[in-house]
């Protein structure tokens, strides 16, 4: 019997976002939300290890009242219970704050043997909460996982693949990981299970519930970095024509190539300290 | 802080909502709310006709800049080697230390990384941090973080920087915790401002929009880079470079995890996930002419992606095929020889960050995609090209 928590995120299903290069507007379609992709691998994973050891699956997210739509959505695919994080004073969190208000809700839930993240969320891209998680935990963690195998006396066994090298590793429980694409296929929603949720209750948890052991280190005053100012970024649209002998256009080829660092370039005499 | 509204001028025409590019704004009762998704960016205030959006700022509490001096880099180690990203965050680093005038520091984690601390202090270290143990052969998580801790406390600089890997995309959330600053992921550009603070830019949205980020009042400021993006650092021997060593006791050296077997395989090559394509086509004279192909992108890292007709020709297999019936790609740079443009190709791959195509025909319309389009015979231009990267390459034999 295993009590996985999974973290998960409601984002704008669309970043498909362009930058008006004169006003400085951002031009968007839509605004819809969607569950963050990412999350679907890793409430997936969670829930094949609980058909297969048992126990429980918590989703808890931090967002505005609409992010109650992730939290239904997770009980379509299987989850057991959810709980949201929602205050106004969580607003303006950066992924410090946020995995601080993340790991206070999951102290809060008490026993729990594994914690599962998406690598990162894709309106945010930084892939920093999970690990942020674990250490105020003071849990061991694995970030990027692309193979679960399984929870036995060890712990909870994952593959790290570099590419080049595969290892296998056990984590000690409770412990974090937070897994890619790769990972599995997500099941689809059961319009079964969509029925039989309908009516299953979501927690509400505000700044008072979770702040009971720990400092106010929510939302923006718990942030500690600060968006500036948002640009477009420089297109490189130019389209140049080079014309000359064919050794002066390899020429400038490979100026321009070691230029934009598409080649090694500089002496590294690395490997061969003697 | 926060941004607020004034209800009184707020007419709810919405257009804040058009600008805010976190959805924190909703339209409710004929006025604009503002939610737990703003993240201050301040977007908003400019396009209110009415001035009903201000920013109310907060004062800003005593902290202690001089405190925090120097620029600390959290060197990589690959399969016992040193990776050469660490050579990129010194570069960086060194010259963010310069225009503070401080010192660089560079931090080494691993089994057997003391061998590499004479390397390290020829290219612009002032100091070099080693914690060397065999419990380190393999990242773990947590002693990896005491390591770099240690050396942290014992500084206390300024800028604290790690490479957008896999091993620095864990440590740094873990260290960021610790001192409780701030840590702004896969920066494409750095540099301080005369008080000390460094802008941080890194893409947003995909890459649609740049984000400019400070850590104005948390040190030490905290990000990751990635590899590849920055320039390496220069040889150089600074005057007092010294060694210093991390010692760790059994207890920070303990894990959670623990690695079973380790294997090393052939990676398999993907288009899609290239980051160089060489893609070429039917302007080969024969097979043994994707040769050059493959020797090209060998020089540069990359893999070899063909147009239709020559995996009909059965010179390439269908996984190398780029276009609407194959697949799209989309890596940093893309060079096409023997490729006229069509259609069915450009579509698969004009989203490419540089283009490069290489035709006789002035008219190709693969020119017309390119970003460096040049005219002239591949079989003169290719192969030259292969020399000279080879020449250079035997000059400065890296691995």
């Amino acid at each position: 019997m295993v009590h996985i928590v999974v973290c998960i995120k409601q984002v704008p299903e669309s970043r498909d976002v362009e930058m008006d290069p004169v006003t400085g507007s951002l031009l968007r379609e839509g605004a819809a939300s969607v569950m963050n992709p990412f999350d679907l691998y890793g409430l997936e994973a969670a829930i094949a290890l609980k058909e297969h050891h048992g126990g429980t699956v918590t989703v808890i997210t931090m967002g505005p009242p609409q992010a109650e739509d992730v939290i239904r959505e997770a009980y379509m695919m299987g989850a057991d219970r959810g709980i949201m994080l929602s205050d106004r004073e969580f607003a303006g969190a950066d992924t410090l704050a946020t995995s601080y208000t993340l790991s206070q809700g999951i102290r809060r839930l008490g026993d729990v043997d594994l914690i599962i993240c998406g690598l990162q969320t894709t309106d945010g891209d930084t892939a920093q909460v999970g690990p942020g998680i674990a250490e105020l935990l003071g849990l061991p963690h694995e970030a990027a996982v692309q193979t679960v195998h399984k929870v036995d006396e060890a712990g909870l066994w994952v593959q790290r693949d570099m590419g080049d090298m595969v290892m296998e590793l056990s984590l000690k429980l409770p412990c974090l990981i937070t897994v890619t694409r790769q990972v599995n296929q997500p099941r689809l929603l059961s319009f079964r299970r969509k029925m039989a949720t309908k009516d299953w209750p979501v927690e509400v948890w505000n700044r008072a519930d979770i702040s009971a052991d720990g400092p106010d280190y929510f939302g923006l005053d718990g942030s500690p970095t600060q968006v500036e100012r948002m640009f477009p970024p420089e297109p490189h649209d130019q389209h140049e024509r080079w014309e000359g002998t064919s050794r002066d256009l390899s020429e400038r080829l490979q100026k321009w190539l070691l230029d934009e660092k598409f080649v090694e370039q500089g002496a590294a005499p690395w490997k061969s300290e003697s | 802080m926060e941004i607020r509204v004034l209800k009184d001028r707020c007419t709810g025409c919405g257009l804040c909502l058009t600008v805010c590019p976190f959805a924190a704004m909703e339209l409710s009762n004929g006025s604009i709310e503002i939610n737990e998704a703003c993240r201050l960016c301040r977007l908003c205030l400019p396009a209110c006709p009415e001035d009903a959006l201000y920013f109310a700022g907060a004062e800003q509490g005593q902290w202690n800049r001089e405190a925090f001096q120097g620029v600390m880099v959290v060197g990589e180690m690959l399969q016992g080697a040193l990776h050469p990203v660490t050579l990129e965050l010194m570069g960086k680093g060194r010259e963010l230390a310069d225009q503070l005038g401080q010192e660089l520091h560079v931090v080494l984690v691993g089994c057997n990384s003391g061998q590499y601390g004479q390397h390290v202090l020829q290219f612009g270290a002032d100091a070099v941090w080693i914690a060397d143990a065999p419990e380190l052969e393999y990242f773990r998580v947590e002693p990896y973080a005491n390591a770099v801790e240690y050396a942290v406390n014992k500084v206390q600089p300024n800028i604290l920087l790690l490479a957008a890997t896999n091993t620095g995309r864990s440590l740094g959330p873990r260290l960021a915790v610790r001192f409780r600053t701030g840590l702004t992921a896969d920066c494409t550009y750095l540099h301080v401002k005369a008080n000390g603070d460094l802008v941080q830019i890194r893409p947003a949205f995909g890459g649609n929009v740049m984000a400019q980020i400070i850590t104005p009042r948390h040190r030490p400021q905290m990000a990751t880079v990635r590899y590849k993006m920055m320039e390496p650092a220069a040889a150089q021997r600074r005057p007092g470079a010294r060694i210093e060593r991390i010692p760790l006791a059994d207890a920070q050296l303990r894990s959670g995890i623990t690695v079973h077997s380790v294997k090393t395989r052939q990676q398999q090559p993907s288009i899609s996930e290239a980051e160089v394509v060489v893609a070429v086509g039917r302007g080969l004279k024969a097979q043994k002419d994707m040769q050059l192909a493959y020797d090209l992108a060998e020089l540069l890292n990359g893999q070899v992606g063909v147009t239709r007709p020559l995996v009909e020709m059965g010179w390439a297999d269908h996984t190398q095929q780029i276009g609407l019936s194959g697949r799209s790609i989309r890596p940093k740079l893309l060079i096409c020889f023997g490729i006229s443009g069509a259609v069915q190709f450009n579509a698969g791959a004009a989203s490419s960050g540089w283009i490069v195509a290489i035709n006789e025909d002035p008219e190709a319309a693969v020119f017309q995609m390119a970003h460096y389009g040049l005219v002239g015979d591949l079989y003169e231009i290719v192969p030259d090209v292969i020399q000279g990267l080879r020449e250079r390459r035997a000059q400065h034999a890296v691995f």
